[in-house]
């Protein structure tokens, strides 16, 4: 019971995750003289944008008890969404916002099914994964939509730069700043934890529990659209199959993050890290050459390191 | 069985939490081990039944040096430990948990439903109790599951049953049953060790009793021979005066009336009124549905018919947010899972029934401001930890308890509800408690308070309602009331 050693295991907690980082990065920069350009640093961080934003939203639906397993499926909806307006003639910049909405209202669905329908959060986004998925499919013809035109907005989401930084990143950034500060300085951050923590409790002081929970599974769902209006920038066109796993990306970032999944317990700082361990084992190991095979047992192995090392004795 | 334990040391980390204890226990007696929460009864019980390995001291076993690695070699020694929190599966019928992990097999090895159906109807028998045994465990009363947790020890033939707080969650002819059960196993030879903090049950049930204060021994009394506030002295080794500090009585203007409110089945045309400044306390048996009653006015749990009055408004509570709007506030009494975030430190369990007085519009955090009330509530509840970030789970229950009043005092209610305010809280965090109560009664605050212990509800209460079987009974004022009185009530009797 001494209170310097929690304190201590307190930080190892996101310290765990950041050496396993800062390792990585030193092995694969010692090992690919490719790996380690300023260029390619960018690049990852660009790369990570997707997964980083999809994650940060996903952190708050585990931290109140829950997970989603839709945001693969809302990304591509919403950008299929997104994409059909744009060729029949909506101005990009309403197409792009309205799928942000839309993205929010399929985070509704997930949420409302979840605190009103009492579906466990597995199943209800198993549900709604699968009739996004048919839904992306109804409204391409399960092809891809392109011929999305000239415009200087989609492509500046995806492809711009300020001062040589890409807007994805930028745009990550801002999203992580923002919601650290939601989740540690806002009456919001602490329902959120208490949800996961104690729903009786939490429930019993007066949180709203379902409307917690509800605007978790918002962020999330608008976070998947984001990130898929980013994805639809940079390949100028919209997949039916687009997304497909990334919520198995995004739950491994949380987790790598020392995250708990049962909720209560854990820091975006740590899904930023877990993203960014993603990001660099993807682009890493890519550089070095290694097999796309090997790659996925490789980043198994290295959760499972991860959440070992962060497990409390 | 005999055992003997001398000279025991342990200490986690720098944290030491035995120094030289000791523990005698002779064959076929009930002892009773006392001491507040933290002088280190279940420390020293589990290093006897292998939980945790001494460092230093003996410990003798029928005149025999053991030490045993693990609860199954202690088991299998015959030294068996029941502990507060039971250790059954719920969802599995009463002889599967009899038999869960030594189950009898056939010859092909399936299970032999008969002959372990057979065994467990014989062992229930031998406790005189009766229960189904093809049950599902989630089906039966807390008081039923400890008895199929005394049933394991009796599987395992053991020959000392350390039972810890047994009677925290029972009812009092829940705890009748036990106590026979108990005089059946002293009367087959088997010892004893009763852990608990209701010294009217100790008295009742013990044959001697040790007490054990900041870790170390501090004696052994025969139960004859000594009396209550011996007892106590020695636990905390000052007296500490009237168990149930006085309080000026004046009570103020209505606040709460509840109007036949109904749940069918449940509890049924509830009516009753507090006022500021008092004390109304509920008492009844365990499942009389006083609870129930409580979560239905605090808007955890509906209701069908009746009407809610604060302040002579008529008031629709249908959820917690509502009755706290409403200045209500409510102590529930499952500390541990319902009233505590155990994980999370004191700060954030305090702030969260108080976000609204530390945030601003837009619902961000002003970090002086929370560290200030946090500050205060440690200073003015005298809870003992290392810091505002100390985590619940590491506190003992009565600061557990203080940190839970914290919660509730702050948000300044006009109306207070306890349920069972001071369970599993030792002596002096009890006195400490009962004078929060008192402060809160004296500045005006309606209280409520829940109690199973005859003796707190007399001596807190200003008025005494008694509930059974979802009706009240009768309300009767603190000068009329006696024990007689509120147990003829509770258990069906009429007052003539």
């Amino acid at each position: 019971m001494n209170i310097n050693k929690n304190k201590l295991s307190y930080y190892a907690q996101d310290f765990g995750a950041l050496i396993a980082l800062i390792l990585l990065v030193f092995g694969i920069s010692i090992l690919s003289p490719e790996f380690r350009t300023f260029n390619n640093f960018l690049s990852l961080l660009r790369q990570s944008s997707i997964n980083g934003l999809i994650a940060f939203g996903m952190t708050f639906v585990i931290l109140t008890g829950a997970i989603d397993l839709s945001v693969g499926s809302v990304l591509a909806l919403t950008t299929v969404l997104c994409a059909s307006m744009i060729t029949s003639g909506v101005p990009v910049g309403i197409a792009m916002i309205l799928a942000l909405l839309i993205g929010a209202g399929l985070g509704l669905v997930s949420g409302l099914l979840v605190t009103k329908g009492r579906l466990q959060p597995f199943i209800a986004t198993l549900i709604t994964m699968t009739v996004y998925r048919g839904l992306t499919m109804i409204f391409s013809n399960g092809k891809p939509i392109s011929k999305l035109g000239n415009s200087a907005i989609l492509k500046f989401v995806g492809k711009g730069n300020i001062f040589g930084i890409p807007i994805p990143v930028i745009i990550l950034v801002v999203i992580f700043i923002i919601f650290f500060i939601v989740l540690n300085k806002t009456t919001f951050g602490r329902r959120v934890y208490a949800t996961g923590s104690n729903w009786k409790s939490a429930r019993l002081a007066g949180v709203n529990i379902r409307q917690t929970k509800t605007i978790a599974y918002i962020i999330s769902g608008t976070m998947a659209a984001l990130s898929g209006l980013i994805l639809l920038s940079r390949l100028n066109s919209a997949q039916p199959t687009l997304g497909m796993g990334y919520e198995l990306d995004a739950i491994a970032a949380v987790a790598l993050g020392g995250t708990s999944m049962s909720g209560g317990r854990g820091k975006i700082f740590g899904t930023f890290i877990g993203v960014l361990i993603i990001a660099v084992l993807n682009n890493g190991l890519n550089i070095v050459g290694v097999s796309s095979y090997y790659q996925d047992v490789i980043k198994g192995l290295v959760i499972l390191i991860a959440v070992l090392s962060d497990r409390k004795r | 069985m005999k055992i003997e334990m001398r000279g025991i040391c342990k200490s986690f980390g720098q944290n030491q939490v035995l120094k030289d204890a000791g523990f005698s226990l002779q064959s076929g007696e009930v002892h009773a081990l006392m001491g507040e929460n933290g002088a280190g009864k279940s420390t020293l019980m589990k290093i006897l039944t292998g939980v945790y390995t001494k460092d230093v001291g003996t410990i003798l076993v029928d005149g025999k040096e053991v030490m045993y690695k693990n609860p199954q070699e202690a088991e299998k020694a015959g030294i068996v430990f029941i502990h507060q929190e039971l250790n059954v599966v719920f969802d599995l019928t009463v002889e599967e948990n009899l038999f869960l992990g030594k189950e009898i097999t056939t010859y092909f090895g399936f299970c032999n439903n008969k002959a372990m159906r057979e065994k467990s109807e014989q062992i229930l028998a031998m406790l005189g109790v009766k229960i189904p045994t093809n049950m599902l465990m989630s089906e039966l009363s807390i008081g039923q599951q400890q008895m199929i947790e005394i049933c394991k020890a009796l599987m395992v033939d053991a020959k000392a049953i350390i039972m810890d707080e047994p009677t925290a969650a029972l009812s009092q002819s829940e705890t009748k049953v036990l106590f026979e059960v108990i005089h059946n196993l002293r009367k087959r030879g088997v010892s004893i060790v009763y852990i608990s903090h209701r010294m009217e049950e100790i008295f009742e049930l013990c044959d001697r009793i040790t007490v054990l204060r900041d870790g170390g021994y501090v004696g052994i009394k025969d139960i004859p021979k000594t009396n209550m506030n011996e007892i106590v002295k020695m636990m905390i080794g000052r007296e500490i005066g009237e168990r149930y500090p006085g309080r000026e009585f004046n009570t103020g203007k209505e606040i709460l009336k509840v109007e036949g409110l109904t749940k069918k089945g449940i509890f049924e045309n509830i009516n009753f009124t507090v006022h500021a400044g008092e004390v109304l306390g509920i008492s009844g048996l365990m499942g009389a549905g006083r609870t129930e009653i409580m979560q239905a006015i605090f808007g955890n749990l509906s209701y069908e018919e009746g009407n809610i009055y604060i302040d002579n408004k008529k008031c629709t509570i249908k959820n917690p947010e509502q009755a706290i709007d409403l200045g209500i506030g409510y102590i529930t009494e499952d500390r541990k899972s319902e009233g505590l975030m155990l994980e999370e430190s004191i700060q954030k369990n305090i702030t969260l029934t108080n976000l609204g007085s530390v945030s601003n519009k837009i619902g961000v955090i002003n970090k002086s401001t929370e560290d200030d009330l946090i500050a205060k509530a440690i200073k003015e509840l005298h809870i003992k930890c290392f810091g505002p970030q100390h985590e619940c789970h590491n506190l003992s229950g009565g600061n557990q308890q203080k940190v839970v009043f914290a919660k509730w005092i702050y948000t300044n209610p006009k109306i207070l509800i306890l349920d069972e305010p001071t369970r599993g809280v030792d002596v002096g965090a009890k006195k400490e408690i009962y004078n929060i109560i008192n402060e809160l009664a004296q500045k005006g605050v309606a209280i409520i308070m829940v109690s199973s212990e005859l003796t707190e509800v007399l001596g807190m209460s200003d008025r005494i309602m008694v509930v059974r079987e979802g009706t009240i009974r009768g309300i009767i004022t603190k000068e009329e009331a006696n024990q007689e009185k509120i147990m003829t009530l509770a258990t069906g009797g009429i007052i003539e």
